[in-house]
C-alpha cells in the first residue's frame, strides 16, 4: 500500500474506524455499566450535581444477585441453551444433507426445490406463528421446549440449506469424483472428503443458527407461557418489566449474562467462521 | 494387463450429442491420447470410461469384461484430473493412501506402496505437507502418485498438464513418458494440445464434434491425415491450405489458383483426374515449402511477398502472401529476408496433400 501523509491516514482511516467501533460497542458498555450501577445512581436526575451517566464509583453486584435469586434466570439460561442447541443440530443435519443434494445431485426439479426452500425463508415469522400456534396446540406441545425445538427449524433449515448449498458449490466436484474412483462410495466420499472440507461452512451455518435461536423472541413469547419454561429474551422482558416499571439493573444484568454464551461461541470459532463466509477452498 | 474396448459408444445430453459412435481398441500397455478442440467429446469419452458419466448407448470393455454398469470404484482404474483434485485437508501421504485405505489394505502395505511411489516421483520429502504448501509441479506429482499407488489396470489422464507453465509442462511430459515406460500400464490421455498428443501417444485419436476423425501413430497422422481437419489440427504451425482448380492440359494436371500454379505430381494424377474441372483444397506443410533455387523445376515454384518474418533461432517462419493466399514456410535460419521482398518458394512435390472441397476427406 502506498502511504500518504500520516494525518490523512488518521483522518480517513483511524478516525472513522474508531467512531464505528465506539458506536458498535457503546450499547454493550451501557449494558455493563447499568448492570453494576447501584439503584440510587440509576434513578438520579440529569441535573443532580453527582450525575455521571458513563461511570460509577460505587459498583455493586446487587442487580445480578437480584436477577439470580428473585427470578428463574438460571432456568431460562438452561432452557435457551437446550432449545438453541437442539434446534441448531436438527437444522444443521437437515441443511447439510439438503444443501449437498441440491448442489450435487442431478435430479428433476432440483432448481425449483432450491427456490421453494428459499421462499419459505422469506415468509415472516410474525405471520407464520399464527398457523404454527394451531399446529402446536393440535400436538399438545405448547409450553414445552419442543414447541420451540420443532418450530425454529422452520426458518433455520432453509437458512442452513442455502448457506451450505452455496458452500458445497465452491468445492470442486473433481474431489468427489476422484474419491469415488479411489474406491469410496458416495456416502464415504461425502463423509471423508466433502464434509471435512465444508467444515468452515458447517460451522458458520451452526453459529448463525445458534445465534438466531438464542435471540429468537416471537415464537418463544407466543408458544411458552409458564415462567419456568421461558427463554432468556422472553423471561427477562416479561418478568422484569412489570406494567410500566422497568427494573433496569436486573434487566441489563440479564441481557449481559444472556449474551455471554453467544459471544463465547463466536470467539471460539471466529477463524473458521470467517473462512466460511469468504467461502474459498484452495486445492 | 488391460485391454480397453469402446464399442459404438454414444453420449447424448438433452439436446447435445456429445459422443457419436466411438469405436476404439486400446491395446494392453498402450498409451493412447485423445486430442481435439474443446467440446469435441474427448473428456466425455474419458469420463465414461471412468464411470463418471452414464453411457447413453454402446459398450465399454476392459479385458473382455463389460464395465458399463460398474461403479467407478469397481473398475480398477485411476484418474488424474486437470485441477489435480488433491484432498486439501489431508497430507500428501494421506492423499496417496486414501485409495488404499478405502480398499482395506494393510497399514504396512500402504506404507510400502506410498513410499515406493513417492520415490519414483521424487516427492519423499513432501509426504507430511498439505497440498496448499506445494508448487504446481509438486501437486501434479502427488496426483500422479495417488494414481500409481493403486497399481490399477488403466490410467486415465484428463488434461493433467494444462495448469502448468510452459517450461514445467515440457518437463512433466518427459517424466510422464518415462513413467509409462517404467510402469507399462495401459493409459488413456486427454488433451487439447497436439504437441502433447504427438509426443506422448503411442497412438493418437483425433476427435471433432463427438466423432473420431482418425486413429494412428503420431507420424502417420502427420504424414497421412485422413481429412482436412486432422491435417490442420496436427502440426504447428498448421498446414497451409489453398483452394485450387484442377485443370487438365496435354495429359498433365495442374492445380491452379490465383497467385499459385502447381503441377500435380505424377503419382497423384490418377486419383485427381476425376476432379479435373472442379475445385479441391491443396494442403502443404510449412516445411514442405522452401526457398526456390535454380534447380527447382518451374512447375513447383511460385512468387510471393514476405509479410512477416519470425526468426525462432533454429528456423525462420516465413509468412508470405501469394495472391489471396497467406502461407507459412519453415526456412533455414541463415536465410536473409526483409518484409515486403518478393520471395520465390518451391513446393516439395512428394508432400502435397489434396482434400475434397465438400467433405474435407483426403484425396
Amino acid at each position: 500500500m502506498i502511504e500518504g501523509a500520516r494525518w490523512k491516514k488518521w483522518l480517513w482511516f483511524y478516525l472513522p474506524m474508531g467512531m464505528f467501533i465506539l458506536g458498535l460497542l457503546f450499547p454493550f458498555y451501557w449494558m455493563a455499566v447499568t448492570t453494576v450501577r447501584p439503584d440510587r445512581e440509576l434513578y438520579r436526575p440529569w441535573n443532580h450535581p453527582l450525575y455521571s451517566p458513563f461511570w460509577t464509583s460505587n459498583p455493586t453486584l446487587d442487580h445480578i444477585k437480584n436477577l439470580l435469586q428473585e427470578t428463574l434466570f438460571d432456568r431460562w439460561m438452561w432452557n435457551t441453551m437446550l432449545i438453541a442447541l437442539a434446534a441448531t443440530l436438527i437444522s444443521l443435519l437437515c441443511g447439510v444433507l439438503a444443501g449437498y443434494a441440491l448442489a450435487r445431485l442431478r435430479f428433476r426439479w432440483a432448481g425449483l426445490l432450491g427456490t421453494a426452500i428459499f421462499v419459505t425463508y422469506l415468509v415472516p415469522q410474525t405471520l407464520l406463528f399464527i398457523p404454527l400456534a394451531d399446529i402446536i396446540r393440535d400436538y399438545s406441545i405448547g409450553d414445552t421446549p419442543w414447541a420451540l425445538i420443532l418450530t425454529y427449524p422452520t426458518f433455520l433449515i432453509p437458512f442452513c440449506t442455502w448457506l451450505m448449498m452455496g458452500y458445497f458449490k465452491t468445492i470442486p466436484k473433481e474431489l468427489e469424483e476422484c474419491a469415488r474412483i479411489d474406491g469410496a462410495t458416495r456416502w464415504q466420499a461425502m463423509l471423508y472428503i466433502i464434509l471435512p472440507i465444508a467444515l468452515p461452512g458447517i460451522l458458520s451455518a451452526g453459529i448463525f443458527a445458534f445465534t438466531l435461536s438464542w435471540n429468537e423472541f416471537i415464537y418463544a413469547l407466543v408458544f411458552l407461557s409458564s415462567p419456568e419454561q421461558k427463554t432468556v429474551p422472553v423471561g427477562v422482558v416479561s418478568e422484569l418489566i412489570r406494567g410500566d416499571v422497568f427494573f433496569w439493573g436486573p434487566l441489563m444484568a440479564g441481557a449481559l449474562i444472556g449474551s455471554v454464551p453467544v459471544a463465547i461461541v463466536y470467539s471460539f470459532f471466529v477463524e473458521h467462521y470467517v473462512a466460511g463466509m469468504t467461502g474459498s477452498v484452495k486445492g | 494387463m488391460a485391454r480397453v474396448l469402446l464399442k459404438n459408444l454414444n453420449k447424448k445430453y438433452d439436446d447435445v450429442h456429445a459422443v457419436k459412435d466411438v469405436n476404439l481398441e486400446i491395446r494392453d500397455r498402450e498409451f493412447v491420447v485423445l486430442v481435439g478442440p474443446s467440446g469435441c467429446g474427448k473428456t466425455t469419452t474419458l469420463r465414461m470410461v471412468a464411470g463418471l458419466e452414464e453411457i447413453s448407448s454402446g459398450e465399454i470393455q476392459i479385458d473382455e469384461q463389460r464395465i458399463n454398469e460398474l461403479a467407478p470404484m469397481d473398475r480398477d482404474i485411476a484418474m488424474v484430473f486437470q485441477n489435480y483434485a488433491l484432498y486439501p485437508h489431508m497430507s500428501v501421504y494421506d492423499n496417496m493412501a486414501f485409495g488404499l485405505r478405502m480398499r482395506k489394505f494393510e497399514t504396512e502395505e500402504i506404507e510400502r506402496r506410498v513410499n515406493q511411489a513417492a520415490e519414483i516421483l521424487g516427492i519423499q520429502g513432501l509426504l507430511a505437507r498439505r497440498p496448499r504448501q506445494l508448487s504446481g509441479g509438486q501437486r501434479q506429482r502427488v496426483a500422479l502418485g495417488r494414481a500409481i499407488v493403486r497399481n490399477p489396470r488403466v490410467f486415465l489422464f484428463d488434461e493433467p498438464l494444462s495448469n502448468l507453465d510452459a517450461a514445467l509442462r515440457v518437463q512433466m511430459r518427459v517424466e510422464l513418458k518415462r513413467l509409462h515406460e517404467r510402469l507399462e500400464t495401459t493409459a488413456i490421455y486427454v488433451t487439447h494440445d497436439q504437441v502433447e498428443a504427438m509426443t506422448l501417444g503411442d497412438r493418437v485419436v483425433v476427435m471433432k464434434d463427438g466423432v473420431v476423425q482418425q486413429v494412428g501413430e503420431p507420424l502417420e497422422l502427420y504424414g497421412r491425415p485422413f481429412n482436412r481437419f486432422v491435417a490442420g489440427f496436427i502440426g504447428s504451425p498448421a498446414m497451409n491450405f489453398a483452394e485450387v482448380a484442377i485443370a487438365e492440359a496435354n495429359g498433365v494436371l495442374w492445380a491452379d489458383a490465383r497467385g499459385l500454379r502447381v503441377k500435380v505430381p505424377p503419382a497423384r494424377i490418377e486419383t485427381l483426374r476425376r476432379y479435373a474441372g472442379s475445385r479441391v483444397i491443396l494442403g502443404v506443410r510449412p516445411e514442405a515449402l522452401r526457398m526456390a533455387s535454380a534447380a527447382d523445376p518451374a512447375e513447383y515454384a511460385f512468387d510471393s511477398t514476405a509479410e512477416v518474418v519470425e526468426p525462432l533461432g533454429s528456423e525462420i517462419l516465413l509468412n508470405v502472401r501469394a495472391g489471396p493466399h497467406a502461407l507459412v514456410a519453415r526456412v533455414d535460419p541463415s536465410t536473409r529476408l526483409k518484409v515486403h521482398e518478393t520471395v520465390r518458394l518451391a513446393f516439395d512435390p512428394e508432400r502435397l496433400h489434396f482434400f475434397d472441397t465438400a467433405s474435407g476427406a483426403a484425396i
